[in-house]
């Protein structure tokens, strides 16, 4: 009977969806008799107990902070404090942005194994072995934890189904230990009114990347997608320039193209960041001048040539 | 009045490439080289800083890696940085970011900077580890996706946004000592002046191996260990051939046939 933790997560009090993609991934590691608890923390965590009574899990531990307030070092000392007692084979939480703070530093301070934005999880003879991409997304690599008894994953999104059904887990109430918090909260920004731009909603999106090389050549390609029936993205460093809004970045940071059926990337490299957003997508088309540019390896169809050259060839289609 | 910035030297792979014989790695001759890209906005955010604060600040560049990140270390020393630290131990060769965080930790003790600023990422790899890992090592306040920041040396604290899913933002305060990692867009890297990158050579390296940081190799075990390293099913891409006239009139087949027109 071995022990399965989950860290699940909440943003200003609402549960981060993708805990329910860790709660799979851990599920998908469960065997007969293991115990797979889910731990949250909150101000008031047992409103969360529902919405974790998903099929696969067994407990859910309630953990009871002072705010909903993201503290690194508290979801550190939660960790350590639960692993210590329970001594659990896998903890898994969502490779998010807070996972980005905590996870790493709560890894060395348990000394387990440790694997980021893994995609898989599995035991071959008895070893857990964790893949995840490498190299720009080019090779898959499987990872395993000599000596390790216990291994914090935290899970990529978006690929595992989150995990539903009912359940009726135990519920487990916690006091958050005390640790000292170095973070204050003082705020949120939202991002800028997308001004009727709806990346996740589109089913089609023309993308545009680097290769656009200027400001001025933006417009052809706001046009080009409007005649075609295309929502306009793009990649990270056209929003950071300022070329197009932050609605229109396809991304880890920017949107993820949640519906999109058919994306077309024109001068997109195809950077890790890139594909969190997009690389889902049926049918992908890369425009690209660089044949060995990575977007080409996860498109469906590939045209090497210049983007500009298609674009005006295009316009004539439509 | 010093920030640390640890750099990776990291791995493009070729888009043709074979794997090494045991099966672990790709073969070193199918890479380029080069900076980490992310690591740019975490060398402009300290030099930016550095400059603010004016004589007597110093930037120092760090990096874990064989001769061949000898290019790295150089790229961030020529748009300013004052010195660089290079470790590496063949105890290295297997090394991932929690071994590399260890080093890391080692090297803050020795330098004792004001600030750690690392890459939020690395652009290969994408374990966006060695930062946070560093600073559960050394017991340090840090924060993660750092894509605004305003801290001056000397301040007990630092105000930041930390870049969140969506684009959304959280503006939060972080007490110093800290270890940040910095997102792409948070300023706009400069590029090294020809001048930069001359004096760049003449910049003081030290070369460390990890007994010259009181480390053994036990000191520095990894948490994973790359059991295999093999390319995705998934296959390449259909590649569309012909004039450009003939590619975008296929490319419009596609849409039109996906649309329903």
């Amino acid at each position: 009977m071995a022990e399965i933790l989950v860290i699940a997560g909440q943003r200003d009090g609402e549960l981060r969806p993708a805990s329910l993609e860790a709660i799979a991934a851990a599920k998908s590691v469960k065997a007969e008799g293991d115990n797979l608890a889910v731990a949250i923390i909150a101000a008031d965590p047992s409103a969360y107990v529902g919405d974790l009574s998903v099929e696969g899990v067994d407990e859910v531990i309630t953990v009871s902070a002072g705010s909903n307030d993201f503290q690194p070092e508290l979801v550190e000392a939660v960790v350590l404090s639960l692993a210590q007692a329970r001594k659990p084979t896998v903890i898994a939480t969502a490779h998010g942005v807070d996972a980005w703070s905590f996870a790493p530093a709560a890894a060395v301070k348990l000394d387990c194994g440790f694997a980021s934005d893994v995609q898989a999880l599995k035991y071959e003879d008895g070893d857990l072995v964790a893949t995840r991409a490498g190299y720009a997304e080019k090779v898959l690599v499987d990872l395993d934890f000599p000596g390790k008894e216990t291994v914090l994953a935290t899970i990529r999104t978006n690929v595992f189904e989150p995990a539903g059904g009912a359940a009726s887990p135990t519920v487990t109430a916690m006091d958050a230990p005390d640790c000292a918090v170095a973070t204050s909260h003082v705020g949120w920004q939202e991002p800028a009114d997308a001004g009727g731009i709806d990346i996740p909603g589109s089913e089609f999106i023309l993308s545009v990347g680097r290769g656009v090389g200027d400001e001025s050549n933006v417009e052809q390609f706001l046009e080009l997608a409007d005649e075609m029936g295309a929502t306009l993205g793009c990649s990270r460093p056209i929003a950071d320039n300022g070329w197009l809004p932050k609605a229109r970045q396809v991304g880890q940071s920017g949107q993820l193209a949640a519906n999109c059926r058919l994306y077309i990337a024109m001068g997109v490299s195809g950077s890790v960041q890139h594909q969190w957003g997009m690389k889902h997508v049926e049918t992908i088309v890369a425009v690209n001048t660089d044949p060995e540019a990575s977007i080409f390896s996860i498109a469906r169809y590939g045209i090497v040539g210049d983007m500009f050259e298609i674009a005006e060839e295009l316009e004539n289609q439509f | 009045m010093k920030i640390l910035v640890p750099v990776k030297q990291v791995s493009v792979l070729d888009d043709e490439f074979e794997m090494r014989d045991d099966g672990r790695d790709v073969d070193e001759d199918f890479f380029e080289k080069d900076l980490n890209e992310f690591d740019h906005f975490a060398v402009e955010e300290a030099l930016l800083i550095k400059e603010a604060a004016g004589d007597g600040a110093e930037v120092v560049i760090v990096t874990v890696g064989d001769d061949d990140a000898d290019d790295a270390l150089r790229t961030a020393l020529a748009k300013g940085a004052e010195r660089g630290i290079r470790v590496w131990d063949d105890a290295l060769a297997d090394a991932d970011s929690i071994a590399i965080a260890k080093v890391l930790a080692k090297v803050v003790e020795r330098e004792a900077p004001d600030m750690v600023f690392t890459g939020a990422q690395s652009a290969d790899f994408g374990h966006a580890t060695t930062g946070m890992a560093l600073a559960g090592l050394l017991g340090w306040p840090h924060a993660a996706v750092v894509s605004k920041l305003d801290y001056a040396f000397g301040a007990e604290t630092a105000t930041l946004h930390r870049e969140l899913e969506g684009g959304l933002e959280e503006i939060m305060t972080v007490k110093c000592p800290a270890v940040l990692s910095i997102q792409l867009g948070i300023n706009q890297p400069r590029y090294a002046s020809l001048r930069g990158i001359r004096q760049a050579r003449q910049k003081p390296v030290d070369e460390l191996e990890l007994g010259d940081l009181g480390l053994a190799a036990a000191d520095v075990a990894s948490a994973s260990r790359v059991r295999r390293m093999y390319a995705p099913e998934k296959g390449q891409a259909e590649i569309i051939e012909g004039s450009a006239a003939e590619q975008a009139a296929r490319l419009a087949e596609i849409v039109k046939e996906l649309r329903g027109i």
